[in-house]
């Protein structure tokens, strides 16, 4: 397993409660990661989101990470000063979030902003900057970067948002992506185009891809790899081709609980969710 | 004990009663957790047990009067001295205190519901009714308080009435303003809208939804405010238009001992100290007030 | 006799025109869906025939009688709606218990105890959730929260703003599924406004669909499901909206 860019074994996500306990909501996961593309779905408190924070050592006191491996390309960041892993965040692994509207800075252009992400991890002059901007944003498919470099976030749709916050992390050539919700504030229209560019640039970068979401169907379709969570635990690990072929009772009752396209079903069928299988 | 608190956490009250108490106690359990705003709290239970028990603290009658014993240092029988007129001074430090207490009581009582309605009024109505109101705040906020609440207390009369009406009248514009922006964000939530299909007058979406919204930061706003009411009062005491001799007010008293601040320095201090252990308490008080009351600077 | 007639709708904020010349008819105790992307009008529409949008040009008519600009008490009575978001549609600060009250107050109706605990039934919540406050529910329960609100009056005609996506998958289920027995049980009418093609499946009768501002279609379910919708941009939502489709 010389490709493996992540390797995580038993992370332990937990927060404090009012009664003076801690709750856990990651439970000791463990997973691989390699140039490919991997999927995480789960509702929410699933723990999903958490995994992806622990990971970039986003998530602050009075939350608690705990692991027994947790190593990049061989690096532990458990040990890394706050520093390093200002180095790794970025231009190691990146993250795209929800929503761009908030993770743009609003007084800054978007080719201000690109640039920024650029300098900050690599030596290069100011005057050097511009063309892989634009390089970029041309290969988050806008059509005009030049003009776009120019605009304020909030001139730019929520689609062409999303396109500048990817634009932004892959400019370092981070070697792992990941991807939280990264479509659910689009349109379905925007979010496959969306999708699409992610997809492109984590196979001509050889990236690896962990894809954070909700949506069984989209992670299926855009995925290697698929773990279930639920409850902070992993439920299920399968090849999303096979994703219809799920053993779980929670994966199988997510999937009979989405409505399709031509339902003719008079109840959709819903989980206990106590014992997390179909009722 | 033990069973009075798990009634408290309970997460499915059963009773109106039981729900809010509950929601007391958690309240209660945040601001325990800031040692900061204990210590705030502390100070202000401090001033209101002064205030009730003045009689038992107080060693000496706060007016009466001993010229044999004037400008005393602090002493066994005199712990913070006497002033000019042979009055103990802690005596009268304890007595201001109620003076203090009653000051900062009725001014927030005048002035933030007062502030808080306006400011409701102008961002529900918006349009025209808002802008007249906006702009008489506007007007208000941009005098000085101090010297707009000089003038009123100079057409009033000075006394301690009238400095607590002027004060109040000085401070709900800031009140004013406050309620407004809270007000213009609750107005456009779903929830607002939900009342209004229903069918509830424009009265009652203010009233019922949208004040109740406005209240906590209206708390930590009018507790941080006291430190600033307890300095005006004490300003307008200092220049003679506030409380009256003799009473003990901590402004006056500082006033008196102006004369002597050099040769004794006590007659000044004391009440000084009183003034800045008070404003300090209610400060530290508003700011944990401020972290246990507001749901958004509990994320993240 | 139709529940809701819509001619010539157009409806602006400030200077923009969002909608133009939107028609529609909805029969009564027929479950009506308006979808379309974002930016497409849908939710406008919702807003105009509620009362919450109020510039408006063209006609309203809701069970023969034409809207005016603002939500009269009777009209309130007749006509409810639910919204997207779970958390910002209840009162932060009230019990369940105040928010499920306030109607009842509104409209001088009696018995308020009782009707409370009906209403939490009839949409499957325990009654132990009464004298909770918003935030100690989940997403799930809070919009269940929000459809009893919504049917404390007893309206005929329930408007839905995405009821659903906000919503866990799971979650989702549970609540469509109590939507369309509602509907079964009351009677209702539902005028749904989503983005979500295979929710229309499960819960409309009708569509029609918008673009910005404008109905490009007005079909029936069948159409959807059977793939025969007659207009271009209809058939590429519609393509989209399968799994698997790049």
């Amino acid at each position: 397993m010389s490709d493996t860019l992540l390797e995580i074994r038993n992370l332990r996500v937990s927060f404090p409660t009012l009664q003076g306990g801690r709750v856990e909501v990651v439970k000791g996961l463990t997973f691989g990661l390699g140039r490919e593309r991997l999927g995480i779905v789960g509702e929410s408190g699933s723990g999903k989101s958490m995994t992806g924070r622990a990971i970039l050592r986003l998530i602050r006191p009075p939350g608690r990470v705990t692991a027994d491996r947790m190593d990049f390309q061989g690096k532990d960041l458990r040990s890394l000063d706050e520093s390093a892993m200002r180095a790794v965040r970025g231009a190691g692994i990146a993250m795209v979030m929800q929503d761009p509207k908030y993770s743009l800075n609003p007084v800054m252009t978007v080719g201000e902003q690109i640039s920024e992400a650029l300098e900050t991890h690599e030596r290069i002059g100011r005057r050097d900057v511009r063309r892989p901007v634009l390089e970029m944003l041309e290969a988050v498919r806008i059509d005009d970067p030049v003009r776009v470099a120019k605009l304020y976030p909030h001139e730019v749709s929520g689609g062409m948002g999303q396109r500048v916050m990817i634009a932004m992390m892959l400019i370092p050539r981070p070697a792992v992506l990941i991807a939280d919700e990264p479509t659910s504030a689009l349109d379905v229209s925007v979010q496959a185009q969306v999708l699409d560019i992610i997809d492109d640039l984590v196979r001509s970068h050889g990236m690896g891809l962990i894809f954070i979401s909700h949506d069984l169907d989209l992670v299926a379709g855009y995925c290697d790899r698929i773990l279930v969570m639920n409850r902070g635990e992993i439920v299920e690990e399968c090849a999303a081709g096979r994703l219809s072929e799920a053993t779980h009772p929670y994966t199988r009752g997510l999937l009979a609980a989405v409505p399709r396209l031509d339902e003719v079903r008079d109840e959709l069928p819903v989980m206990d969710r106590r014992a997390g299988a179909p009722a | 004990m033990s069973g009075t608190i798990a009634w408290l956490l309970d997460e499915t009250p059963t009773s109106r009663m039981q729900a809010r108490l509950g929601r007391l106690y958690r309240l209660t359990l945040a601001i325990l957790a800031n040692p900061l705003a204990v210590v705030g709290a502390v100070i202000v239970l401090t001033l209101v047990l002064t205030a009730a028990f003045a009689p038992l603290i107080a060693t000496h009658d706060p007016i009466a009067q001993s010229l044999s014993e004037r400008l005393k240092p602090p002493s066994a029988a005199h712990w913070m001295g006497t002033d000019e007129l042979g009055r103990d001074i802690w005596s009268r430090v304890v007595y201001g205190s109620r003076i203090t207490l009653t000051i900062v009581l009725l001014v927030a009582a005048i002035a933030a519901p007062l502030g808080m309605v306006i400011g409701a009024v102008a961002a529900y109505a918006g349009g025209w009714i808002d802008r007249a109101l906006m702009g008489l705040t506007d007007i208000f906020l941009s005098m000085p308080k101090l010297i707009l609440a000089l003038a009123f207390v100079a057409a009033l009369g000075p006394g301690i009435e009238n400095a607590i009406i002027a004060i109040a009248i000085t401070s709900w514009p800031g009140y004013a303003r406050i309620a407004r922006a809270e007000a213009l964000v609750v107005r456009r939530s779903e929830f607002v809208a939900a009342v209004e299909l229903q069918g509830a007058s424009a009265w009652r979406v203010i009233v019922s939804n949208i004040l109740p919204l406005c209240v906590s930061s209206m708390i930590i706003r009018v507790t941080l405010d006291m430190a600033g009411i307890i300095l005006t009062a004490a300003g307008l005491g200092f220049i003679g238009l506030g409380a009256q001799p003799p009473v003990p007010e901590w402004g006056a008293m500082i006033s008196r001992g102006r004369s002597f601040i050099l040769d004794q320095w006590w007659v000044a201090t004391m009440p000084g100290f009183a003034i800045v252990i008070v404003s300090l308490g209610f400060c530290l008080l508003g700011d944990g007030l401020r972290d246990a009351l507001d749901p958004r600077r509990k994320e993240g | 006799m139709s529940a809701l007639s819509i001619r010539g709708l157009s409806v602006s904020y400030g200077e923009t025109t969002v909608t133009h010349d939107v028609s529609f008819d909805v029969a009564e105790g027929e479950s009506f869906a308006l979808v379309g992307e974002s930016g497409s009008g849908k939710s406008t529409v919702l807003r105009a025939v509620a009362g919450l949008a109020r510039d408006w040009t063209g006609e309203i008519v809701a069970f023969g009688e034409p809207r005016t600009r603002r939500i009269e008490a009777s009209f309130a009575r007749r006509c409810q709606m639910v919204f997207q978001d779970p958390y910002g549609s209840l009162h932060p600060r009230k019990t369940i218990d105040a928010i499920l009250a306030e109607p009842f107050a509104i409209h001088g109706i009696g018995d308020t105890d009782r009707r409370i605990v009906q209403a939490l039934e009839a949409v499957g919540l325990d009654p132990r959730f009464r004298f909770r406050f918003p935030h100690q529910l989940s997403g799930g329960q809070r919009q269940r929260v929000a459809i009893a609100r919504a049917l404390v009056l007893e309206p005929r005609l329930l408007l839905l703003d995405e009821p659903t996506s906000a919503l866990d998958v799971s979650v989702q289920a549970e609540i469509l599924n109590l939507l369309k027995r509602l509907r079964r049980e009351q009677g209702l009418t539902y005028v749904l406004v989503t983005h979500s093609l295979p929710v229309v499946s499960f819960l409309a009768d009708r569509l029609a669909v918008m673009r910005q501002g404008r109905v490009v279609e007005t079909a029936t379910v069948e159409q959807l499901r059977d793939d025969t919708f007659r207009d271009p941009y209809s058939r590429e939502l519609r393509r989209l909206s399968q799994p698997h489709a790049r």
